[in-house]
């Protein structure tokens, strides 16, 4: 799994054997899965033909405590309501929002 | 000359006095401003139905001219700013005075929208809230003021919004709104407004919309950011369409836990304003089907397109069997478990043996007995305030940190020759439950906590110890 945080500027270290191509997108974080990410944002690889449900996956596995709140949100791909079995493509932006219910 | 205690309890029985004399002064306060208000929409009714006369007779008085559209000189004067608006005008503000919009809470979110809700001219404005002013409300919660301090919300926030416009009529909801109540409240409104501060309450006040059929507009704000949306307006989704599956307990954040910076609050009530209005008057393009995501640190914010109405949605579905009868049947505590109100849950994780009270810790403090005490809330909670001599070791990171807990013991343990005890103190006496489960467990068998923890330190040792 590749993944960076966004102001990383390297180029990805990725590895240059690449049977699968990849796409580039961003993940972007609101309300509690900022505070368990500790993260606004984050750059993240995966191999083209993914869905959100894969990207989703692959963000959780990296932050384990997601996973209680993953079935409360709501996932918008490029600023647009998105389900689970939607393709990324190249620079998408996947939002994952959980709701407040503060006041 | 009198001595220092003397002189002392003297001042002390005269602020006792002035206080008294205070509350007097303020409950005669509100009975004649309850008394003005009386008078003002009896006096807005003499007039109205006058006008009404007036109009069949074949008058040239100007006040003929108000007759088409409904609005006398004054409202005409006092929204002449709106009825300048090409695109708001004569007909939206008609459409207002005649709208009924109901706010629930008059906290963070529900002051702003409270206030411009009164000065924009709905004609009747519901206000439901069961809790009182507090000293920690005032930073966000700017419909009230220092005076009404330990008054109840409903009645500082209606004062405020009828000495704002005291032409329209603003109805006092003083309870906690619950399934008994809510149909009953509700119904008796065109748009609710959503200011509350917790799950349940939330799932509770979109389903009563979707069985009374009443727009909802939603907002929700906590640190340093906020949410809106419209819900259950014309064929839009729901809450429950959005969030079929109640987040998990331990993911529900409270403002009085988390923080929250006071102008977010304020300006997501602003937003909930305008959109209440845009509903009320039939103007605009209402934010359903989309949400808006405030950032105030970034200075961002985001709408979103969310999904439409569900089929399979409980509330509001194809084939939903949810109707009143379910509604006032549901119980949305266990359904989020968490509670209604938004006093914090005491956890009860320890036997007794296990506990000590504030009391009898300063007992033993007094006394010198040797021991640690451990303060485990986060840091920047720490650094607001502490007990002297305490180590601050987060939840969060006591079990890398057992070491530094065995090596105070140690040091405690040196000058005595006797065993020291170890003490966990928190903020309210929960997280220090879970501490000493987790000490007792990696072999700290004395671990105790402090029951309730600085809440009950300032309550019942200390009361000039400062609490937040
Ligand atoms: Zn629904």
């Amino acid at each position: 799994m590749e993944v960076k945080t966004e102001g990383d500027n390297l180029p990805a270290a990725t590895t240059v054997v690449k049977d699968v191509p990849s796409v580039q997108i961003k993940v972007l974080f609101f309300a509690k899965a900022r505070d368990i990410t500790g993260l606004n944002e984050l750059s993240m690889e995966v191999s083209s033909g993914s869905t959100t449900q894969d990207c989703l996956n692959k963000v959780v596995a990296k932050f384990p405590s997601l996973d209680e709140i993953r079935h409360c949100i709501v996932l918008a791909l490029n600023e647009e309501y998105t389900t689970e079995s939607a393709v990324v493509k190249e620079k998408d932006e996947l939002a994952i929002i959980p709701p407040i219910s503060g006041g | 000359m009198e001595s220092n205690g003397e002189g002392a309890s003297r001042i002390r029985r005269e602020i006792e006095a002035l206080k008294d004399e205070k509350a007097r002064i303020e409950q005669k306060i509100l009975d004649l401003e309850a008394q003005l208000q009386e008078e003002a929409s009896l006096a807005h009714q003499q007039q109205q139905s006058e006008s009404v006369c007036n109009g069949c007779f074949p008058s040239v008085s100007a006040a003929d001219a108000n007759l088409a559209h409904g609005l006398t000189a004054d409202s005409i004067y006092r929204y002449s700013r709106h009825l300048l608006l090409p695109s708001f005008g004569v007909r939206a503000q008609s459409n207002l005075l005649k709208s009924s919009i109901l706010v629930v809470g008059a906290g963070g979110l529900g002051s702003p929208a409270l206030l411009y809700l009164a000065a924009c001219g709905v004609g009747r404005l519901g206000i439901v809230d069961h809790d009182v002013v507090e000293l920690n409300n005032m930073h966000r919660q700017v419909i009230h003021t220092e005076a009404y301090i330990g008054q109840p919300k409903v009645k500082s926030a209606a004062s405020a919004c009828r000495s704002i416009n005291s032409t329209i009529q603003i109805v006092e909801h003083e309870q906690a709104l619950r399934t008994s109540n809510a149909l009953e409240i509700l119904s008796q409104y065109d748009i609710v407004v959503d200011a509350t501060d917790n799950a349940p309450s939330r799932y509770m006040i979109s389903d009563c919309c979707v069985v009374l059929g009443k727009p909802l507009v939603s907002g929700a704000a906590l640190g340093l950011e906020g949410q809106l949306t419209v819900y259950n307006y014309k064929g839009g989704p729901c809450y429950r369409c959005l969030f079929p599956t109640p987040p998990p307990a331990t993911a529900c954040q409270r403002c009085s836990d988390s923080g929250v910076l006071g102008v977010v609050p304020g300006i997501i009530g602003c937003l909930q304003a305008l959109e209440a209005i845009k509903i009320a008057s039939d103007v605009g393009e209402p934010l359903s089907g989309r949400m808006l995501l405030f950032d105030a640190l970034s200075a961002r914010v985001r709408i979103v397109k969310i999904r439409g109405r569900s089929l399979q949605c409980e509330a509001c579905g194809e084939n939903t069997t949810f109707n009143q009868q379910h509604f006032k049947d549901f119980d949305y505590e266990k359904f989020t478990q968490s509670p209604l109100s938004t006093s914090p849950p005491k956890l009860k994780l320890l036997a007794p043996d296990s506990r000590i009270t504030s009391k009898e810790y300063k007992e033993r403090v007094v006394s010198g007995e040797p021991h640690v005490l451990v303060d485990v809330r986060p840091e920047h909670h720490y650094k607001i305030v502490s007990l002297p001599k305490s180590l601050n070791i987060p939840l969060t990171s006591m079990e890398a940190r057992l070491p530094e807990i065995s090596s105070a013991l140690k040091e405690q343990e040196e000058g005595t020759g006797s065993g020291a005890n170890l003490y966990v103190i928190c903020r309210r006496g929960n997280d220090s439950q879970r501490a000493v489960e987790c000490l007792r467990n990696m072999g700290f068998d004395l671990a105790k906590d402090i029951v309730g923890g600085l809440e009950s330190w300032a309550n019942d040792v200390d009361p000039n110890f400062p609490m937040y």
